[in-house]
């Protein structure tokens, strides 16, 4: 930009931004971070790099423990349960993150258009808020799986619309206080536009903040995309998913072939823990960092 | 540089529910000339700075600068820009009032590009510029706002609020939070400023060295209201109303004592607190 006047200066004071990255969540931030990246990749990769078709059926082998070339064994159909496990990363990683984005995006929307405005809008819409409060996650997820029929989409929709209250709830005191801010001030009366305001400068100054919550909510989205997909609601059986395959595991569990339904609960606790420890470890930061 | 006034106030009035924080303040300000609002906490200078910035919106009366009312919102974006251009302010506290995540080069160079866009090159020649206007070096530029002092900071803001050239540029306690030598590096630096640039400032301030190095004018406010208005000289050395003599006297000096000023001054008008 300035660059041709201005040389930046390589000096630890003058670091540009206040962006911190990972520092200062401790060692098992770090594990965690490693986790939710492995996770991801999984997610995304996974489909292509199972060594198996996870739907391929061999009743000769249901139930079958660990054997050469496949480590895990297979499940109450014969499927290679490590395939599955691998292909289900893919709709339970990755439904979780669009439930967390879109929970994200809809309520820093909120929380900054009551912050901004306040008055009434900041009751009315807080007033609504309130009421979608009263309804469960998994209440709303059902109702929309009545509505538009079980899939992973409207699950994914009625959980994202469920959380962003709390999204809403919390960044709504912390964009309060940006807005109250004298720099906010100045830059109206610069002349700058609201939206600019908003989006370049009220949204990143509260970014921590955001990016804490959104990974707390990412370990909630999870188990409870988990949980809906186990009650038939979401994900829909042959198609490989953590949720199904502990569903579809209760009867090997009942016969003594506890196999598939505990590894596809590992996985969910091991992500979900990653997920909310660091979720916690950035917010605790977020807070220090603000005070 | 012509005779119209650059700022004309005429009877300013905010109501805030049943309370009168401002009440008929009328008051013109020529280019190059400055004017002091003089008063203490509650006794609604902010307020007017707040209402000729367009923060706060009037109850009654009217704001013009440059020729132009603005005592009503700004229709669109064009402008609240060129309003943008007439009257800037530098706020009292300097660590709020600077955005955390910008250096004071980005800042400055921000302002610019909303107003003017052109290239990058032509921006950073005019932060150069600004920057050695109100005396920071280019390391000092580059720098996040809590890298730099109290002093540094609001300098930045100064900067900021002249990147656009401004006819009127308004001194919310600009210097109040810093300590006296950062305060007459402050205060000179603006001194040089309006000597080199004609611009007009309108001082907010409860000091009154600093109102008598700065300004012309002066007007005191009491409770919303000017209780006195006229060349600062004058209102100094030879305040009328009690309220002013009371300011006068509360400078601290030998043998001073609060308490025996306000009774002397106010008789049983101001409980002692």
């Amino acid at each position: 930009m300035t660059a041709e006047v201005l040389t930046p200066v390589t000096d630890l004071v003058t670091t540009p931004t206040r962006r911190r990255g990972l520092r200062g969540v401790g060692v098992i931030g770090y594990i965690s971070a490693g986790v939710i990246a492995f996770a991801l990749v999984l997610a995304i990769v996974g489909p292509f790099i199972r060594p198996y078709d996870p739907n391929l059926i061999n009743f000769s082998y249901a139930n079958v423990g660990p054997i050469a070339g496949h480590p895990l064994g297979f499940d109450g159909q014969g499927r290679d349960l490590l395939s599955r496990l691998m292909v289900g990363a893919r709709t339970c990683v990755l439904g979780a993150m669009f439930v967390a984005l879109l929970s994200i995006f809809i309520g820093t929307s909120l929380a900054v258009i009551t912050a901004w405005f306040g008055g009434k809008t900041d009751t009315s819409i807080s007033g609504v808020l309130d009421v979608v409060f009263a309804f469960p996650g998994i209440l709303l997820a059902i109702v929309a799986a009545a509505v538009f029929g079980p899939s992973l989409l409207s699950a994914g929709l009625a959980l994202a619309i469920a959380y962003s209250p709390y999204i809403a709830r919390v960044l709504r005191g912390a964009a309060i206080k940006e807005r109250a801010q004298a720099y906010i001030a100045a830059m109206e009366v610069q002349g700058f536009g609201v939206w600019r305001l908003c989006a370049r400068h009220l949204v990143p100054n509260i970014s921590s903040l955001i990016v804490a919550q959104g990974t707390i909510l990412f370990g909630y989205a999870m188990v409870d995309l988990a949980a809906i997909s186990f009650l038939g609601l979401g994900v829909q059986s042959p198609t490989a998913d953590w949720g199904v395959m502990i569903s579809e595991g209760k009867i090997g569990l009942l016969q003594g072939y506890p196999l598939e339904s505990f590894s596809a609960v590992l996985c969910i606790v091991i992500v979900v823990s990653a997920v909310s420890f660091l979720g916690e470890r950035l917010s605790e930061r977020s807070k220090q960092g603000r005070s | 540089m012509s005779d119209e006034p650059v700022l004309v106030v005429s009877g300013l009035r905010k109501v805030f529910g049943a309370q009168v924080a401002v009440d008929d303040v009328n008051f013109e300000l020529l280019p190059g000339k400055s004017i002091a609002i003089v008063g203490e906490s509650g006794s609604g200078k902010t307020t007017v700075a707040r209402m000729i910035v367009g923060l706060e919106r009037p109850t009654a009366g009217t704001i013009t600068a440059c020729g132009r009312d603005r005592s009503k919102p700004a229709r669109n974006g064009a402008e609240r820009k060129s309003r943008g251009r007439e009257v800037q302010i530098v706020f009292q506290d300097p660590y709020s009032s600077l955005d955390p995540r910008m250096s004071g080069a980005a800042l400055v160079d921000e302002v610019l590009r909303v107003h003017h866009g052109g290239d990058p090159e032509q921006r950073g020649r005019r932060v150069s510029e600004l920057a050695g206007l109100v005396g920071l070096d280019e390391r000092q530029m580059n720098a996040l706002p809590r890298a730099l002092s109290g002093g540094q900071r609001q300098r930045v803001a100064i900067a900021r609020a002249l990147a656009t050239d401004p006819r009127v540029l308004i001194l919310d306690e600009s210097v109040a939070a810093l300590d006296v030598s950062i305060q007459a590096q402050v205060l000179n630096v603006l001194a040089d400023i309006r000597d080199q640039r004609g611009i007009s400032y309108v001082l907010i301030s409860h000091d009154l060295a600093v109102v008598r190095q700065l300004t012309e004018e002066a007007l005191v406010m009491q409770r919303g209201v000017v209780v006195e208005q006229g060349p600062t000289a004058d209102l100094l050395d030879h305040p009328k109303h009690p309220y002013t003599q009371l300011l006068r006297a509360s400078v601290p000096g030998p043998g001073w004592k609060p308490q025996r000023m306000r009774e002397r001054l106010l008789g049983a008008e101001v409980p002692a607190s």
